[in-house]
């Protein structure tokens, strides 16, 4: 026996730390300016997959979609027990929503075939918690939200605890499924040092090509091929290799467009003094009203 | 996929668990009431369930114009594929051009699950809904009456704006506890839309096996509004005026160690070192000191409007509001100030 499952992570910036660098002057997020980490879910959705891996056997596959060096992740999975790793990347996944997202995601997901794909509730850049749902939809899954513990596992289905914050409910799904996991499902174990030190080396062709343009000593093919033998190569896919439908993706494949950023990085403290009058307290919740802090 | 039309009407979904409805869906009528008026278009609840028409009277009162009601025995219990098979059909049917959902874990479940299917935008946890233009420099176009879906990101170091102007419904699902509690009118009736539905078995993807859930809790850590009282506000009778203020702003009371103490309120609503740390969007200190363990829970708070009659109040340190008064004055003008919405 055992499972071929499927974990999506991704990259995101560390949100605790921003300061008001991480801003560009349009509005957009200057992810360069933010340490780049593991979303935390992600890495319990890996978890609990290791888990099912440990107790049944099978294969860990974790896949991310971003740019090359995205790649940070992947190793990080790979470190911490995964079989195999793939990049989906492609300029034209840019400006994805979470819609286009899920469904260049389950075209990668199709070509693993696998019995259970995880990932994690939500990313701490977005919190929105949408690219589970949407990915079970498209791959046209059940889909197990919130999923706090493992109960048991079938050869076709698969029961599980969730969590619903005022109540938790065990349900039983037919595999293949799509769970989305929550932090308080498990303690991510760490990596041993000695794979870590091997996973560095981990690298997809691009960051490859990228190193033969500086180095003309580096054969590309033949080092990927080096890598691949020790297990060591990304797999980097593009929209062609996932023969995926291009109206579904990047920038037209998203209904969801950005109107509006207001930045909410506080200066330094300011208080400010309202008069105990209507007239004072009337301009102070006009101003509460217009800075969207009520509605 | 939906094509964009104006006549479209406003959809909230009506989430009910076991026949009683929840209140983010009840709020959310308010907001949706707010919206249906300026697009001039009538506001429909969809509820779904079994044996549930009863609350179509409750969903009349708080505002919805139509109830669009969805029964059958399969929809008793909330499940992903069975609610979202059914919604599906009825966006295809009716073409609404919003549709809102609490964000509740059902609706955080089934909101994008329905999105995917009718192939529409969704945005996540919106904070406030708005109806504004949006001007596509690019090929100088308007796009006019949108729905304007603000939500905080990246951690809440962001206000985003998201809009949707070429693919319909637009869809959002809205944090409990945002919008404000209509006052139910029971005068007002909406008309009833009894659709027929189609399900079997196999439309229930995953079985419930067993279930166990609570009565809900004051869930401060999810409030984005809290009023706290301190022992200044006097007496458990006076702390209503924090209950009140607290209502008007869709937020929750809260309270220090010494207004618990003094029994003005029970312990589930205490707030910092020895309570519950808080980090709402707005938090309302009514008459409330400021010890070093009550600012311990409740610093990270993104605004902080103090109120107290001591200048010196140490709250007023960490204050972006600033108002030396008597809240018995200061508080009822403020439940004013927000309802006039000035």
């Amino acid at each position: 026996m055992g499972y071929n499952c499927v974990v999506l992570v991704k990259q995101v910036p560390d949100t605790k730390r921003i300061t008001g660098q991480a801003m560009n002057d349009d509005g957009t997020v200057n992810r360069a300016a933010l340490p780049a980490i593991f979303n935390p879910e992600d890495l319990n959705a890996l978890e609990l997959a290791l888990k099912i891996k440990d107790e049944f056997g099978g294969v860990v596959t974790v896949v991310t979609m971003g740019l090359p060096n995205a790649t940070g992740v992947l190793r990080e999975g790979l470190y911490r027990g995964a079989d195999q790793a793939v990049l989906v990347t492609d300029r034209r996944c840019a400006a994805s929503d979470t819609l286009a997202t899920s469904y260049i995601l389950s075209c990668a997901v199709k070509k693993l075939n696998p019995d259970i794909v995880l990932c994690g509730r939500q990313a701490i850049d977005g919190d929105t918690a949408q690219v589970g749902p949407q990915l079970a939809e498209k791959l046209e899954l059940p889909q197990i939200t919130y999923v706090e513990d493992l109960v048991s596992l079938e050869e076709t289905s698969i029961k599980v605890k969730r969590n619903l914050g005022n109540g938790w409910q065990e349900v039983k799904s037919p595999l293949p499924a799509v769970l989305t996991v929550l932090d308080t499902a498990n303690e991510p174990r760490v990596g041993r040092a000695k794979q870590m030190m091997k996973c560095k080396a981990a690298k997809c062709r691009m960051e490859i090509e990228a190193i033969a343009k500086e180095d003309d000593c580096i054969d590309v093919d033949a080092t990927c091929e080096a890598l691949d033998e020790k297990g060591l190569l990304i797999k980097q896919w593009d929209l062609d290799f996932l023969e995926a439908d291009l109206q579904w993706c990047g920038r037209d494949g998203s209904p969801t467009k950005v109107h509006r950023i207001q930045s909410v990085v506080l200066a330094a403290m300011d208080t400010k003094d309202v008069e105990a009058t209507q007239a004072g307290v009337d301009s102070m919740i006009h101003e509460l009203i217009q800075d969207h802090t009520i509605g | 996929m939906i094509e964009v039309n104006k006549q479209g009407q406003v959809w909230v979904f009506a989430e009910q668990h076991k026949g009683k409805l929840e209140d983010t869906s009840l709020e959310l009528l308010s907001k949706g009431r707010e919206l249906a008026d300026t697009l001039n278009v009538p506001l429909a609840a969809v509820l779904l369930g079994d044996n549930v028409s009863d609350l179509c009277l409750q969903l009349g009162h708080y505002g919805a114009d139509k109830v669009i009601l969805a029964e059958h025995p399969l929809l008793e219990h909330y499940q992903t594929s069975s609610y979202s098979k059914v919604i599906d059909d009825l966006i295809a049917k009716h073409k609404p051009q919003i549709v809102l959902y609490g964000a509740t874990p059902a609706g955080r479940d089934l909101a994008p699950r329905i999105a995917s299917a009718v192939k529409a935008g969704l945005t996540a946890d919106c904070t406030d809904l708005q109806i504004g233009n949006h001007e596509v420099k690019k090929t100088n176009t308007t796009y006019e009456n949108l729905l304007l879906q603000i939500r905080p990101a990246f951690g809440g170091n962001i206000i985003a704006t998201i809009i949707n102007y070429d693919r319909w419904p637009q869809m959002a699902t809205v944090r409990e506890g945002v919008m404000p509690m209509p006052e139910p009118d029971a005068t007002r009736k909406a008309e009833v839309i009894k659709e027929t539905v189609h399900l079997t078995q196999t439309d229930l993807a995953i079985e419930i096996l067993a279930e166990h859930m609570e009565a809900k809790k004051v869930d401060l850590k999810a409030s984005r509004v809290i009023v706290a009282g301190g022992a200044g506000v006097g007496s458990a009778d006076n702390f209503k005026k924090i209950w009140d203020l607290a209502h008007c702003l869709g937020g929750s009371p809260g309270a220090t160690r010494a207004a618990v103490d003094l029994g003005f309120i029970n312990h589930d609503h205490q707030i910092g070192q020895t309570g519950t740390t808080v980090r709402p969007s707005l938090y309302i200190a009514v008459g409330i000191s400021g010890a070093i363990q009550h600012q311990a829970g409740m610093i990270g708070s993104q605004k902080i409007i103090a109120i107290n009659n001591d200048p010196k109040a140490p709250i007023f340190d960490v204050a972006h509001y600033k108002i030396v008064g008597d809240l018995n004055d200061v508080v009822p003008m403020m439940i004013k100030a927000i309802k006039e919405k000035v």
